[in-house]
């Protein structure tokens, strides 16, 4: 289903807020068919750059394009066309799920007989068919989370946009909504996702960016980027309660890179297994060592310096 | 767009600011037992108690006002009022819920509507309420036995006029705030002194000469004034004119502070 022509594509996109620059000028095109990740930490400008794709908010500077459209001259075609999960709930709480839904398919213009079909299918895929007459008000926060998730397909979107989508989902929940968007995305459906979970980020997306401070750091597939800013495996060894800062020092001539985390220390290495064996024969003495592959947490915490979730 | 012939929607063709207004009925279908009171017992209640306790209290010292009973003077500022009364509770706390507390709003402006629909269908909704509104009034005159000109069937579209000079200036208010204090303020300093001194319960003769600019500044003055002349079918043609006016003109003014407002806040 991938074309070469970008369904959506940012050239020195930036928004500001005031004087503080919240995206600061990213360049990346998006293809049909791709599903596409924005991950950084808290405040890196991703649902800055998110509103802007679902144009509900107007770039500052820079060239932004959906469907081949621009957004400030026509919104209301290029959202016709779009599915929005925003990062908060705008749901209306008075209201029942059922009128939730029928409400959002109206403002499409979609006739009530098609919106009381497709909201029957997505009530079944948000396990939401028995609250169907509950006030949103009483749901649960995962609840109403999956709530805007159904919200979101009820026009049938060619692109997707999700603003950490599963943020109060239980695991249940969560895979039943990877599973959806697998689905639509063997449909032909482009998505865009942010998210804090790596695992989330190395299931759904084919490609991402790292964004850090309204800048893209880093671009590519899970594969090439835990290739390009990381080493093949990471030795994790634990000394005791006290500081891990002291063995800082002691470390650095056993590893490519050495992170120190407050419970534990990360050897970033090619064979783990040598290094905890080089580290036992200088007389260093941790409490565990494991060894394991690298992620995009650490492709992450190389770019950003944090942990994702934090 | 190649992709176009993949989905393609049946339309009903509604413009976003009737799909928008629909919202807000659909809203009230399943939320208007709360307002049933002001809608419907209001009415009968002001006619009641200031027909059978002010008016014969009135009527039998002063005689007629103006040269009406006192109810039928005083029914058509009360519609007036309650149209005021109406449009503006819609116009503070619901707005600033669909603009802060639910986002309701925001989840609009994500569809193909534009803050400008949001807000039109909102401004429509309002005065399709004011509309029912006063043509309950009217029915509840005509029971009271206070109709008295042909010229009353446009007392609710005097009505809505009236209601829609409160109410754009309003939602425009509402859309710039952060909380929901000042509304108190805006009905204590507001809205009940026009209730009180806007020549509702007296003609504005009444008052000292000194402050009758004073009422003619509020806008409520007009709607009552307007009002009136359509209940009696009377009322020089200039001054009917200068009501209206100013009725539009805060009315437009209104909705173009409101447009930008909403602009402004929806589409960051
Ligand atoms: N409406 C606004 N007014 C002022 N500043 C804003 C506004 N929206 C966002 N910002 C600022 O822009 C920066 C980026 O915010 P944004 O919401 O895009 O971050 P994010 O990457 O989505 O973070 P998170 O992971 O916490 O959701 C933050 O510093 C935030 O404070
Ligand atoms: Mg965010």
């Amino acid at each position: 289903m991938i074309t070469d022509t970008p369904l959506v594509q940012a050239r020195g996109l930036a928004k500001s807020f005031g004087d503080f620059r919240a995206v600061a000028g990213v360049d990346f095109s998006i293809l049909p068919g791709e599903s596409f990740g924005f991950l950084g930490p808290n405040g890196a400008g991703k649902t800055s750059t998110m509103k802007m794709i679902s144009s509900v908010s107007t770039p500052t500077s820079g060239d932004l394009s959906i469907f081949g459209l621009n957004p400030a001259a026509h919104g209301p075609e290029i959202r016709s066309r779009l599915g929005v999960v925003p990062q908060d709930d705008t749901l209306e709480l008075e209201l029942t799920v059922l009128d939730n839904l029928m409400m959002f398919g109206r403002y499409f213009d979609l006739p009530r007989a098609v919106i009381r079909e497709r909201a029957d299918e997505l009530l079944e895929f948000a396990q939401l068919s028995d609250k169907r007459n509950e006030a949103v008000d009483k749901l649960s926060g995962g609840m109403k989370r999956r709530l805007t998730i159904a919200r979101s397909l009820i026009n049938r979107p060619e692109l997707l946009i999700l603003d950490e989508p599963t943020t109060g989902l239980d695991p249940q929940a969560r895979h039943l909504l990877w599973e959806r968007l697998y689905r639509l995305k063997s449909e032909g459906v482009t998505l865009i996702i942010t998210t804090h979970y790596m695992d989330e980020a190395e299931q759904l997306c084919n490609r991402l960016v790292v964004m850090d401070k309204g800048h893209i750091v880093a671009e590519g597939s899970p594969r090439q980027l835990i290739e390009q800013h990381s080493t093949r495996e990471v030795l994790e060894l634990r000394f005791g309660i006290e500081s891990h800062d002291r063995w800082h020092d002691a470390l650095v001539p056993f590893a490519e890179r050495v992170e120190v985390l407050p419970d534990r220390v990360l050897l970033y290495v090619h064979d783990g297994d040598d290094a905890l064996r080089a580290v036992h024969a200088a007389g260093l003495t941790p409490e565990s060592g494991l060894v394991r592959r690298s992620s995009l947490e650490d492709v992450f915490l190389s770019l950003t310096g944090r942990t994702l979730v934090d | 767009m190649a992709t176009a012939a993949v989905r393609s929607e049946p339309r009903l063709g509604w413009s976003p600011a009737r799909r928008s207004a629909w919202y807000h009925f659909e809203f009230y279908r399943q939320t208007w037992r709360g307002s049933v009171i002001s809608n419907f017992l209001f009415p009968i209640l002001y006619l009641a108690s200031m027909g059978m306790g002010v008016g014969h209290l009135v009527n039998s010292h002063a005689g007629l006002v103006e040269g009406h009973p006192y109810l039928d003077f005083v029914a058509p500022g009360l519609l007036a009022m309650t149209t005021m009364q109406v449009g503006s509770g819609e116009s503070m706390w619901p707005i600033l819920g669909g603009l802060k507390w639910t986002k309701n709003y925001h989840a609009a402006v994500a569809t193909p509507l534009t803050p400008d629909d949001v807000l039109a269908g909102k401004v429509l909704f309002v005065a399709a309420r004011m509309f029912f509104t006063g043509v309950i009034y009217l029915g509840v005159m005509w029971a009271f036995g206070v109709l008295t000109s042909w010229w009353s069937l446009i007392l609710p579209f005097a009505g809505v006029l009236v209601g829609l000079a409160f109410t754009t200036p309003l939602i425009a208010f509402s859309s710039t705030l952060e909380s929901d204090a000042p509304f108190a303020l805006v009905q204590r300093f507001l809205l009940t002194p026009m209730f009180l001194f806007s020549a509702t319960f007296y003609p504005i003769s009444q008052y000292p000469a000194a402050l009758r600019p004073v009422v003619q500044f509020m806008p409520l003055y007009h709607g009552v004034e307007l009002s009136r002349s359509a209940a009696f079918g009377t009322g020089a043609p200039l001054a009917i004119a200068a009501h209206v006016i100013v009725l539009v003109v805060l009315t437009v003014a209104g909705w173009w502070w409101a447009r930008r407002n909403f602009r402004r806040r929806l589409v960051l």
